[in-house]
């Protein structure tokens, strides 16, 4: 069964804080928050503003964006656990509020917080999730010591979960999911918080899964993670969508490709006019630290030009920073904002 | 409805009360006991209290031992997970309506508030000793009873525990727990409070009243007690009030 996602204009307003994964780290809209309060002071959060996407059957698509773009209030959507303000979704041809019980049949979730039942062991924690999906005991068994061997889990299998490390309750996690065999899987920052070799092998359980048809919708603020995972990818910011495509697609979408970073103590008029002018340089912005971003098709060629450049307007430059073609300039060329801020 | 996945849950919810069967039973029953030993045994003994007291606090206990290991078999677990753990985000992510997951967690506190109830009988029993006046001559009256009671327990527990965070467990017990067993006429009938008009009246908004009333016109017929339409009417009523309250807070925390 070829199971896709599709989302349709969604808007999500929260008049209280929101009350899933969005509270993890930092608050529900790390960064910038999207607060107006009326005079009664309620709360109210715009975390998606509009949002449209389409993730086609049988790819890893991932959702990338900084703390606070909204992507853990679409996952939240997605899966049930967040009820839209406007706007539809569909996962296959099910409308996902609306048929929620049925939704939740066909998918696996993986959260940004691991919330495993701290009262069971692992082996528990399997078979009974087989159990809430009617799995019979037998089935449920076999299962379980499949997937426990296949995350390496094997040996601490009838311990209760409390003493695993962060990525063994990663690993438990996605067994988890995968216990009622789903057609799509959400991961919700899958790769937080894991070691280097935790993290090649998640990617490959992610890929293993994906192989046998299945859909994958991740979100993720590490732009390695999204560009070696991902089929194609939405760029997410202040709840809306900036840009989407494949990783590759994206790149070239920057101008140039190359982003030279400057600051100076203080910008003169005619500068940034001045650095337009050098050859390869294709667009020049002010950058929210008062310096300027240039982008272009080259980087450390450049810097004899606009060290001229700069002398010429009588301006002192403090720091340059030559960034090379990535998802990262992506972001920063249509936010002004890098990923990391 | 989904029964499999219902029934899983309980299942569940059983393992792990077994699992913790001596410590739930301290945390619940040593602080009755403890009630029962020096107002039942010490002071009746040493002649302070007269000797029918023992009969009159029975079912007081009873009824008290039930309803707060109900309340806290369902508030403790919700504040929990909808605070800081989540983990029951798993259930509420099985293929049936969220409102299940919060009616199996009531009827799992109910049937913990009833083995409650079993066990105190026979160890207050023992720690009474002599001079017990208890009849068991209305069994269908008391088992009613005890079951209107422990889904009362549970239903509470789900309305606070939903309601509540965790840094207002310690205010949860001064102020509203508190308040509900002293003012729950446990210790005494609620004919004793005839001297006090007002607070009479009063205590009736209280649903922990009609469990402890309950329990003793089963038990000790011979105290005075609250007449049986209004322990079974004040329960029901009580029990449907916290069942949509409690529903609706779980609504509300679960669904973003």
């Amino acid at each position: 069964m070829d199971v896709g996602i599709r989302i349709d204009t969604l808007r999500k307003i929260y008049t209280s804080p929101p009350p899933t994964a969005a509270l993890a780290r930092g608050g529900p809209m790390g960064g910038q928050r999207l607060f107006k309060r009326s005079e009664k002071k309620k709360v109210s959060i715009v975390a998606l503003d509009g949002v449209s996407l389409e993730v086609h059957a049988g790819e890893i698509f991932g959702l990338l964006g900084p703390n606070g773009a909204g992507k853990s209030t679409t996952v939240g959507i997605l899966t049930t656990r967040v009820r839209p303000t406007e706007g539809k979704a569909w996962i296959g041809t099910l409308e996902v509020w609306r048929d929620r019980v049925a939704v939740k049949r066909l998918i696996g979730v993986v959260p940004q917080k691991p919330n495993l039942d701290f009262a069971l062991t692992a082996r528990e924690i399997l078979t009974y999730h087989a159990a809430y999906f009617g799995l019979g005991g037998a089935e449920r068994d076999r299962r379980a010591s499949e997937l426990l061997d296949r995350f390496r889990l094997t040996d601490r299998a009838d311990q209760m979960v409390h003493g695993f490390s962060g990525g063994m309750m990663q690993r438990l996690s996605i067994a988890r999911a995968l216990m009622h065999a789903p057609q799509v899987l959400f991961l919700d920052e899958p790769s937080t918080g894991l070691d280097p070799q935790t993290r090649l092998l998640l990617w490959e359980l992610i890929r293993d899964f994906n192989r046998q048809g299945h859909t994958v919708l991740l979100t993720t603020h590490n732009m390695e993670e999204a560009d070696a995972l991902c089929h194609r990818l939405a760029i997410a910011d202040h709840g809306r969508v900036i840009a989407v495509g494949t990783p590759h697609e994206l790149k070239q979408s920057v101008p140039g490709g190359f982003v030279v970073r400057l600051a100076f103590h203080d910008v003169p008029e005619e500068l940034p006019a001045l650095l337009g002018q050098i050859p390869g340089v294709t667009e020049v912005q002010a950058s929210p630290s008062g310096g300027l971003d240039l982008y272009a098709d080259r980087g450390g060629t450049l810097i004899p030009h606009v060290v001229s450049a700069a002398a010429a307007a009588h301006a002192t430059i403090h720091d340059i920073h030559i960034s090379e073609p990535s998802l990262e300039n992506l972001f920063l060329h249509h936010t002004g904002r890098s990923l990391r801020e | 409805m989904n029964l499999a996945a219902f029934l899983a849950m309980l299942a569940r919810d059983g393992r792990v009360a077994r699992r913790n069967f001596l410590p739930l039973l301290l945390q619940n029953l040593v602080q009755p006991m403890l009630f029962v030993f020096v107002f039942g045994r010490v002071m009746t003994t040493s002649g302070m209290m007269p000797q029918e007291y023992k009969s009159l606090l029975l079912p007081g206990i009873i009824a008290i031992s039930m309803l707060l290991s109900g309340l806290q078999a369902v508030a403790f677990p919700m504040i929990a997970d909808f605070q800081f753990s989540r983990e029951i985000e798993d259930r509420l992510l099985a293929p049936m309506e969220i409102e299940w997951v919060a009616i199996e967690k009531v009827v799992a506190g109910g049937i913990q508030a009833l083995v409650a109830g079993g066990v105190v009988i026979p160890m207050a029993w023992l720690i009474l000793g002599s001079g017990l006046q208890i009849s068991f001559a209305q069994p269908f009256e008391l088992v009613a009873l005890a079951v209107l009671v422990a889904v009362l327990a549970a239903a509470i527990g789900l309305t606070l525990g939903c309601s509540l965070g965790q840094a207002q467990i310690g205010i949860m017990f001064s102020l509203i727990i508190g308040p509900m067993i002293f003012f729950g006429c446990t210790y005494y009938p609620w004919s004793a409070l005839a001297s006090f008009p007002i607070l009479q009246k009063a205590v009736l908004i209280n649903p922990f009243v009609y469990a402890s009333e309950g329990f003793r016109s089963a038990l000790a017929p011979q105290f005075p007690h609250l007449p049986g339409y209004l322990v079974f009417g004040g329960l029901l009523v009580f029990n449907a009030v916290f069942l949509w309250l409690g529903l609706r807070q779980f609504r509300k925390k679960a669904v973003g």
